[in-house]
């Protein structure tokens, strides 16, 4: 069998349809559209269902923590009456440390059902951890695919805890150097191993995080008596928030603003091997969140089923040393010791309360486990030793790759909007340039692309189409 | 014993064209650990490891007995005022 680059690469289908006993063509409209919502109701699994699977294997049923002094020192730099009630959802405290437990639950339960005898994933990120202590529990093989070193051979300490906890769950990790090659490896290991292709764009991967948002808002009203105005969630591949919201819709919170929130890391290239470990986060970064939002279907299935513009209602963005001072402000203040990506959420929300009523609710929907490489101590001493700066002072005067810059005060966090439109007529110069002379007057085209990005009003998305 | 093998998967030349230049100058590397029944091995010779999902595979032994190099690193003196200078204010909010 031809094992080259191109041979592999060729056979991406028919590997994709074998590793996931699932066939997306039964979705598709025409060549343009398809019937999302019938791939999202087609996963063979009751909501009431996925429950109880997450339930039974250590997922789900995280507590929601209101964040006393936190809010009380936002407050103090708001204006009379502002500063809204923070309260934090303890995502790391699923079995492996993060909400993506909740992916890889029903990825395991699928997989052992339809009778592989292991799973794979390509992730650098808690997914990795998440499966593979999902795969421990189904007595299911395991193999994790990483990006873990660049050409000198230095790992990124974030990524080497994950090959850590990975392992320490029974699974084989395969450590590569920086590159998209990565996928390659997965076809090929896909292939010979006939493992489930355990991808977290699937729809019951996004199906397992409905969960999260399902439960807090429960957990909201319940608390509280309302259901929240505000939730804020780390934006990377889109899973997060997307099932998220529309989790929030299934409880009936439908009012529930949903904003996403990444690390900016504008200026530092995602494929590079010399930015590779100029970075000090290695998700809920805008070189995920970005390229996901508006090209969703860049990922390893046919149809990805995390399409986060269809639910966003705002994108805000933070730099680095503001995300790495929250983490330090919620150990300090508030007695929980979190890992940073996952703070990134709370860094926006520190900033956005400030200007909501103190009357209104925002949720963090997330929180991460934290350990050695895990670690704003070890992430920051790890830039200094890359030749980043790690500097006091303001963070807006922050160069990424260059300076990192941690703020003195509370105060000095803001975050920067990234306005929708931009990613939406973004999203629409990738619908043209993938396919040619689409007519979005075809009723099947319009409402497809009506629903991906949120538009209501057709003659809006027609001018948008036009000036893209 | 538990070792770690490497592998050139792709040379510089075979790799994707859409990839930046500081990234296709090199090979794509994997390192992979496993277990190795051999007495007496030699550093830098080709061996068949059996990995933890039972896969076979051939490469370059580099490591006997790879530990994890990554730590809490050295502590970040701009990080250590964060505390104290909120806990000051917190007390002045509370009187």
């Amino acid at each position: 069998m031809d094992k080259t680059y191109t041979g592999v690469m060729n056979r991406k289908n028919e590997i994709m349809k074998k590793s996931m006993g699932m066939d997306y063509s039964s979705y598709e409209i025409n060549d343009f559209a398809f019937d999302y919502e019938k791939m999202m109701n087609d996963t063979e699994l009751s909501f009431e269902k996925i429950k109880e699977i997450q339930l039974s294997n250590k997922v789900g049923n995280t507590p929601l923590l209101e964040l006393k002094n936190i809010t009380k020192l936002v407050r103090n730099n708001s204006k009379k009456g502002y500063g809204a009630r923070i309260f934090i959802k303890d995502e790391a405290c699923n079995a492996s440390g993060s909400f993506k437990a909740r992916r890889a639950s029903i990825s395991a339960y699928i997989a052992k059902q339809r009778g592989y005898k292991g799973m794979a994933a390509a992730t650098s990120g808690n997914y990795g951890a998440a499966v593979a202590s999902q795969a421990a529990q189904y007595n299911l093989k395991c193999i994790i695919l990483q990006e873990l070193f660049d050409s000198n051979y230095i790992c990124q300490p974030e990524i080497e805890e994950k090959l850590r906890k990975c392992e320490s769950y029974g699974a084989e990790v395969v450590q590569l150097s920086v590159g998209p090659e990565l996928f390659y490896c997965l076809l090929d290991i896909l292939e010979d191993t006939g493992f489930f292709n355990a991808s977290l764009y699937t729809p019951f991967g996004i199906a397992g995080v409905e969960t999260l948002g399902h439960e807090l808002a429960e957990q909201c009203m319940k608390m509280t008596g309302k259901f929240p105005e505000h939730v804020m969630i780390t934006h990377a591949g889109g899973g997060n928030l997307t099932g998220t919201a529309r989790g929030l819709l299934r409880a009936g919170a439908d009012k529930t603003q949903i904003i996403g929130a990444s690390v900016d890391l504008s200026g530092l290239h995602m494929a590079s091997d010399n930015d590779f470990n100029k970075k000090s986060f290695t998700t809920g970064h805008t070189g995920f969140g970005i390229p996901f939002a508006t090209n969703p279907d860049r990922v390893d299935v046919p149809r990805n089923a995390a399409r986060s513009l269809r639910y966003m209602d705002k994108y805000l963005l933070i730099r680095q040393g503001e995300v790495f001072f929250t983490t330090e402000l919620l150990a300090q203040l508030e007695g929980l010791e979190r890992g940073p990506a996952g703070n990134t959420s709370l860094a926006c929300a520190i900033a956005y309360a400030k200007e909501l009523p103190e009357d209104h609710i925002i949720i963090v929907q997330e929180t991460e486990y934290t350990g050695a490489g895990k670690h704003p101590q070890s992430q920051l001493s790890f830039a200094k030793n890359q030749g980043v700066k790690v500097l006091n002072g303001s963070p807006k005067d922050s160069i990424n790759g260059k300076s990192v810059i941690i703020p003195s005060n509370i105060s000095e966090i803001s975050y920067i909007e990234k306005p929708l439109d931009e990613l939406k007529k973004s999203y629409i110069k990738n619908v043209k340039s993938n396919f040619k002379n689409l007519d979005i007057t075809i009723p099947e085209n319009k409402k497809f692309l009506m629903d991906e990005l949120n538009i209501k009003d057709f003659e809006k998305l027609k001018n948008m189409f036009m000036e893209a | 014993m538990w070792v770690q093998i490497e592998k050139v998967i792709l040379k510089s030349e075979e790799r994707q064209a859409k990839i930046p230049q500081d990234t296709k100058k090199h090979n794509y590397i994997m390192r992979l650990n496993g277990f190795l029944n051999e007495e007496n091995p030699k550093i830098g010779s080709n061996v068949t490891i059996k990995t933890l999902a039972g896969r076979k595979v051939e490469g370059k032994l580099i490591k006997i007995n790879p530990e994890y190099s990554h730590n809490f690193g050295k502590p970040v003196e701009e990080l250590m005022h964060i505390g104290q200078t909120h806990r000051n204010i917190l007390e002045e909010i509370n009187g």
